[in-house]
């Protein structure tokens, strides 16, 4: 449905972003994940054709963003960082502006508002004015914007910023809702966010793609040096002589805690809690905790961000 | 068209939905009734004493012109209010998109910048005839109470409209500059009193250099309208002033968009 291809874009001498390349398929929701001025924004404000790229192409929707530029910005619906509202508007005045700028015809433009409105929940507000409301609801009236005329593709930038943890969640399940019918676009620093609503996520440091895979696989990338974390009662010493005998632990470190207890870190690339759990009640010792440190996206996420540092 | 109308209703009504428009709807009333009641009174004034001076002296009295004596300078003055209120329109018509952020909106709507930029010059074109409204009330009293002729008074106001919207167009494209109304709003100020004032140095200026100065000069076209004479030179001139003010302003846009 998005096919970026070699996108670079330069702010005078200053580089943005250096050929990002990616694809979205129809129907999915692709996070754009990395730091702050990593180049996400500009990468959506490229595929919105809010400007064009140095070098590079794109397609959205199967239009050229250069040649069809009214093409993709009539079925792109896009929500900017800072949500661009008309303050002294009412809801509904700022919504039939919008409506009528996607070029929706006078007979379903009080339909497509209603829609959006539902579906943004924006029904108790829309008659009071923009600027009087809150972030939250802001951001929702910026949403039911990139909704509007049921766009195929919806680029949203940092949507859920500056929102309470209530709305956060709110705004995501409006998110994931859209899945299937719309393709999305979703850019964040927040990797938990990104973990739950999207499918597959490209990681951006730099101006530079670093990853791009689903969840689950980036974090099985560093699954090889996976660590069981135990809590255990007993003496140092007992607790390590018991334990080092286990085949497949290549790394194990045992430091003692208050009461009596151990805090023991195990490395493998074998599942080894069976073993580890039989051993320690076999002895005698008393498991009181075992658990696998996963490694989170956001491991992943500082793992290759600072690698490209050290590289650069 | 569809989408110049909805660039225009959004901007008529926000003009109307911030307290500046009344502001400025107030100040322009306000400043252009004064004046009216001075000339008026002046005007008055001068016909009694006449009246008292012939009944005194047993002659006829004499015929005092309405239109020369009071509408030709009142028109004059509605000019000159125009000069310091049509940058106060103007200021907000692109600045305030960029402050809000509401570019971003509007570049990637399927419209073109020449659709939002016409929308724009309307609404602020629609907005100043409002503004003229309560100055034709004024005229209305003097067609109520008195005689003057009608077709100087309209020649009159279609001078004053086209000569708004080339201030317009010129306030459009100072605005779309900057996203600081008040650098707009000063902008488009000094921008109209140089041009107005650009006349006054042809008295100086050399044989070839002064035709050109008064050429420029945007109140010298006016002279004629408030006078009653309708010339299609002049109406050129404001056309391409205002064709002028909505190129820059498209190209202008345009450039930011593209720059690297």
């Amino acid at each position: 449905m998005i096919d970026v291809e070699g996108l670079t874009r330069y702010y005078g001498e200053k580089r943005a972003i250096s050929d990002v390349s990616f694809h979205v398929n129809k129907g999915e929701i692709l996070g754009l994940l990395g730091p702050n001025a990593a180049g996400k924004t500009t990468t959506m404000r490229i595929l919105t054709c809010y400007m064009p790229p140095t070098s590079g192409s794109a397609t959205v929707g199967g239009y050229d963003i250069f040649e069809q530029s009214m093409d993709v910005r009539r079925i792109t619906g896009y929500l900017p960082e800072n949500p661009p509202l008309y303050t002294e508007l009412t809801v509904d005045d700022y919504l039939l502006f919008v409506a009528q700028l996607k070029g929706i015809e006078k007979s379903r433009l009080k339909s497509e508002i209603d829609t959006v409105i539902e579906k943004a929940a924006l029904g108790d507000v829309r008659h009071r004015i923009i600027g009087k409301l809150s972030k939250g609801y802001k951001q929702r009236v910026g949403l039911a914007q990139s909704l509007l005329n049921n766009p195929q593709i919806i680029i949203l930038d940092e949507p859920t910023v500056g929102l309470d943890p209530k709305q956060i969640i709110e705004i995501r399940e409006l998110i994931k809702n859209l899945r299937g019918d719309h393709t999305v676009i979703l850019s964040s620093h927040i990797l938990p966010e990104v973990e739950q609503t999207c499918e597959r996520v490209v990681i951006i440091n730099e101006g530079r793609v670093v990853a791009e895979d689903t969840p689950e696989n980036l974090t099985n990338r560093l699954r090889g040096s996976e660590r069981i974390i135990m809590q255990v009662e007993g003496s140092e010493e007992t607790v390590k002589k018991t334990l080092q005998p286990i085949a497949d632990i290549q790394n194990i470190t045992v430091k003692p805690e208050n009461n009596g207890l151990v805090r023991v870190e195990v490395e493998s690339d074998k599942d080894v809690r069976k073993e580890l759990a039989n051993a320690v009640v076999k002895n005698g010792l008393g498991l009181l905790e075992l658990t696998v440190d996963r490694f989170t996206l956001e491991d992943i996420f500082l793992h290759l961000t600072t690698k490209e540092e050290e590289v650069a | 068209m569809k989408a110049i109308s909805a660039i225009f209703n959004k901007e008529f009504k926000l003009f109307f939905y911030s307290p500046i428009a009344y502001v400025i709807l107030a100040l322009f009333t306000a400043l252009t009734g004064v004046f009216f009641y001075l000339y008026l009174s002046s005007f008055v004034e001068a016909a009694f004493m006449d009246m008292i001076r012939s009944q005194q002296y047993r002659m006829a009295p004499q015929k005092f012109n309405v239109n020369l004596m009071l509408i030709r300078p009142y028109f004059w003055n509605i000019a000159l209010i125009s000069l310091f209120t049509l940058p106060l329109i103007t200021m907000r018509l692109f600045s305030e998109e960029k402050r809000l952020g509401t570019v971003e909106l509007l570049y990637t709507s399927p419209i073109t910048p020449t659709q939002i930029i016409v929308g724009k010059f309307l609404a602020g074109l629609a907005y100043y005839v409002v503004l003229l409204l309560p100055t034709m009330f004024f005229h209305a009293i003097l067609f109520l109470y008195g005689d003057p002729e009608f077709m100087p008074v309209l020649s009159g106001y279609i001078g004053l409209i086209l000569m708004g919207a080339s201030f317009i167009s010129m306030g459009l494209f100072i605005s779309t500059l900057t996203e600081n109304q008040i650098i707009a709003a000063i902008g488009g100020f000094a921008a109209a009193l140089l041009l107005w004032v650009i006349g006054w140095g042809s008295s100086f200026a050399g044989p070839t250099l002064a035709p050109i100065l008064n050429y420029v000069s945007i109140i010298t076209h006016f002279e004629d309208f408030a006078q009653g004479v309708i010339d299609t030179q002049h109406i050129a001139y404001y056309i391409l002033f205002s064709f002028t003010g909505i190129y820059l302003s498209l190209k202008s846009i345009e450039s930011v968009k593209w720059r690297a």
